[in-house]
């Protein structure tokens, strides 16, 4: 519901798609890809509620080279296709949408960039969202992966202030941004793709904010193998700690007591 | 069985992976073959254009990206100033105590600045409490013959009468024009065909900010996207004898969207000249015209469609007999694809702009300025795009320092202080320019390697004009904290008509004057220019490349309303058309 809400309320304010083909490719290709690979490889058709999030995850923070539509094509099969491939004891690893956005950055870096589009840079807008994002992650139960990570991203923020120097303010700005709305409720808090403890999720977010960290320090102090990370710290970072802190996590359980 | 079903899954998987990886390789776009280009020889040093652009320096308060703010103001503007029919140069420079430069034609392949004996150099116009030079428009305001000079200013812009035999004389205290402004466009046009010309001047910057003097560090955009705390634009219209009246409140076109850009014509075909706007942090903006009594905001497809516009550049890219409009943008890989537009004009039709860039004409960095011309005389608008927006150290780069707060909420980026420090990085930097070669339905393609271009300097304003009477197109790039460039058209020759019009009833300049020539099946419309591209002019005799094509009828609208028709116009050579009596 609250993903509905961002993309009529975002559309209307701001047309942050950049075109309603887009929107209709990913969804399209996230359903029939989910559709067809659940009823061809497990004998049932999913409930399709994961691709159409996915879709719309995809079409608001894709944002390619001048109208081209491939990215959303490929990026939507292989955001739910990676459900099906990368898999570790029955469970996919990686949130299908942070898959593929992390995949297509880190790959396609001269055709694709990351939510360019800002909403108007507008408080109005995304005070409506956070409390909206708020509400919804409390009745999910997983209100504190949400605030950990923002604990967490702020104490650090702090931190890379006074390593680095420069307006505190310029630190803290990432996290009152559009990206982060989608990223705090909708990447870091997927069910399927987050450890079984309450506890284990605060650490594994925790992790996520310091790999961020470490690579925005790497964005300031410039070194240049990390480049294509610090296009987008915070999606990277999840990409990497997440499947692994749940390989561990369903490993961990599958060992002899 | 469910293993083999695995097995093509995955491998549907890894190919799409692969796919993703040999889509991108093609993004960088299309080269040219040998056999279709431009030639183009960079002669400034040669012609005697030494001109080297000064940046401005700011109140202290900014400057921890002061790198930023200030990399504006190298443009160049073209007339032929001293009326003996070679077109001269003026460039702007913008640190006090500089000066900008008037180069004259020699006729003999070089140019000599006269700026500071002329008085419109030396340091009359860049000096403390005035503000510094951010571009300059020609145009005959007072219809003496004489081509007059707008210098429009982060300061008081300057109206500058020309007086004729070289002398220039600075009249803006009488003129009604001694308006603070921090504006980086400008255009002439005549919006109520009273035969006199109008002024529009953007403002970018509110007019409040005096950058020596900044009181506060809330001068930044309030959003990346929809900003509206730019400067005012402002519409001056010329009621006689030297003095202008802000008409802009009743006229319905004080944008304050951050505008970089302005360019006048008749988008509409209503009869009357119209404005569009390249806006930074902003959709892009077109004020129809309503027969010279106010101006509307046009819905035309443009409203939803923020970008950060930064030249607006008129051509008939597909000889269809209307105005398309090019607005460049800006593009880094891995951070931002905004993408330049290239839009085609369905007003008529569809009462809407199409965008319909893609590739090469899309994606050509951090570009400036931009001007469409026949460059190889084929008789179709190639499109020459200046690019990079600071080149310092090209180790380091602001790319990520900037996008950590453009995400962020307005009023926290609004605030100077709130920005994280530029440094010595470079920010888009060493960018090429793109010369665009229109191959009519098989689009463009980028022969800037072929054609010679190769610099890696700043680019800002970009002018073209056949500087050297030969029938070929030249460019004159202004390069910010650069040397100017001159990029002299070496191509072979090939047919062409040029028109000089002289305005009697219209205004003497005939700016916003409409010429439709039909060349072979195609009809190409340009218009006289007031000012366009980004902060820059081109020349106002128009150009036409024929190639092989025959030319056939010739149509002139002139911006009095009276239609005249010329047929069988000598080719090769320049007519000059002075309007007739009604």
């Amino acid at each position: 519901m609250l993903i509905t809400l961002v993309l009529v309320v975002g559309e209307a304010r701001y047309s942050i798609l950049g075109g309603y083909q887009r929107l209709a490719t990913t969804l399209g290709v996230c359903v029939a890809t989910e559709v067809l690979l659940s009823w061809w490889l497990r004998g049932r058709v999913a409930n399709v509620a994961s691709a159409y999030i996915t879709g719309i995850s995809l079409a608001l923070l894709t944002k390619p080279q001048a109208n081209i539509l491939w990215p959303f094509a490929l990026g939507a099969f292989i955001a739910i296709a990676s459900k099906y491939v990368l898999t570790y004891r029955g469970r996919h690893l990686w949130n299908p949408s942070n898959f593929a956005i992390a995949l297509l950055v880190l790959v396609a870096a001269d055709s694709v960039a990351i939510l360019s589009h800002q909403w108007g840079n507008d408080i109005g807008t995304n005070l409506v969202i956070w409390t909206f994002g708020l509400v919804i992650a409390w009745r999910a139960r997983v209100l504190h992966v949400t605030l950990t990570y923002v604990a967490c991203f702020i104490i650090f923020a702090l931190l890379r202030h006074v390593i680095v120097g420069g307006p505190l303010f310029a630190e803290l700005a990432p996290i009152t941004g559009p990206m982060y709305q989608l990223f705090v409720f909708f990447m870091v808090t997927d069910p399927r793709t987050t450890v079984s403890t309450k506890r284990g999720r605060m650490i594994v977010v925790a992790l996520v904010a310091l790999i961020e960290t470490l690579i925005r320090l790497a964005g300031d102090y410039q070194i240049g193998l990390l480049r294509p990370f610090y296009v987008s710290p915070p999606i990277l970072a999840l990409a990497m700690v997440g499947p692994a802190a749940l390989f561990l996590d369903l490993r961990r359980k599958a060992a002899p007591a | 069985m469910l293993a083999w079903r695995r097995f093509i899954v995955t491998a549907a998987f890894v190919a799409a992976v692969v796919a993703v990886i040999i889509l991108n390789a093609r993004a960088t776009g299309s080269s040219a073959s040998a056999s279709e280009t431009i030639h183009l020889s960079e002669v400034a040093q040669a012609s005697g254009i030494d001109f080297v652009h000064q940046s401005p320096r700011l109140d202290s308060k900014v400057a921890h990206i002061a790198a930023h703010i200030a990399a504006l103001g190298a443009c160049v503007s073209v007339a032929d100033v001293n009326n003996d029919g070679w077109p001269d140069l003026y460039f702007t420079s913008s640190r006090f105590g500089t000066s900008n430069a008037l180069y004259i034609n020699q006729k003999d392949g070089t140019f000599r600045d006269v700026a500071a004996e002329a008085g419109v150099g030396g340091g009359t116009l860049n000096r403390a409490g005035e503000g510094v030079s951010m571009g300059a428009v020609w145009g005959d305001y007072d219809n003496d013959g004489n081509e007059d000079l707008l210098v429009y200013k982060w300061g008081y812009p300057q109206l500058l009468h020309n007086r004729g035999l070289g002398h220039f004389e600075d009249v803006t205290a009488q003129s009604g024009l001694r308006t603070w402004m921090n504006s980086n466009g400008a255009v002439w046009f005549d919006f109520d065909r009273d035969g006199l010309l109008d002024l529009y001047i953007t403002g970018y910057f509110r007019s409040d900010i005096d950058f020596w003097h900044l009181t506060t560090t809330r001068i930044m955009q309030q959003s990346w996207e929809f900003a509206s705390n730019g400067g005012k634009n402002l519409l001056f219209k010329n009621l006689g004898k030297g003095h202008f009246k802000d008409v802009t409140d009743s006229m319905g076109v004080g944008s304050t969207r951050w505008t970089l850009a302005a360019a006048a014509a008749d988008f509409n075909d209503d009869g009357w000249p119209d404005l569009y706007l390249a806006n930074d942090y902003g959709p892009e903006e077109l004020f129809l015209n309503r027969e010279g009594k106010r101006f509307e905001l046009a819905r035309a497809g443009l409203e939803d469609d923020s970008k950060s516009g930064m030249a607006v550049a008129l051509g008939d890219v597909y000889n269809r007999g209307e105005h398309d409009v090019f607005v460049t943008n800006i593009s880094e890989k891995g951070f931002l694809f905004q993408g330049n537009n290239l839009r085609l004009n369905f007003l008529k039709e569809l009462g809407k702009f199409n965008e319909v860039a893609t590739g090469v004409v899309a994606d050509a960095g951090w570009a400036w300025g931009a001007q469409f011309g026949d460059l190889n005389n084929d008789g179709l608008l190639d499109l020459f795009v200046a690019n990079g927006f600071i080149s310092a150290d090209s180790t380091r780069s602001y790319w990520y320092g900037m996008s950590k707060i453009a995400g962020a909420q307005g009023n926290i980026f609004e605030d100077a202080k709130n920005w994280p420090p530029i440094g010595t990085a470079s920010l888009s930097g060493y960018e090429r320019s793109r010369v665009l070669l229109n191959r009519g339905q098989a689009g463009f393609v980028d022969v800037a390697q072929e054609a010679g271009v190769t610099d890696l300097l700043d680019g800002r304003g970009v002018a073209m004009a056949d500087l050297f009477n030969n029938g070929l197109l030249d460019v004159v790039v202004a390069n910010e904290k650069g040397r100017a460039l001159l990029y002299r058209n070496i191509a072979n020759p090939s047919h062409w008509v040029e028109l000089k019009l002289v305005g009697t009833r219209s205004n003497r300049s005939a700016i916003g004057a409409e010429v439709t020539a039909e060349i072979g099946p195609g009809r190409q419309r340009q218009v006289v220019d007031g000012g366009s591209g980004f902060c820059s002019q081109n020349d106002r005799r128009l150009h036409f490349g024929l190639g092989d094509q025959r030319l056939g009828r010739v149509t002139i609208r002139w911006p009095s309303g009276t239609e005249q028709v010329l047929n069988g116009l000598a080719i090769d050579q320049l007519h000059v058309i002075t309007e007739p009596p009604r």
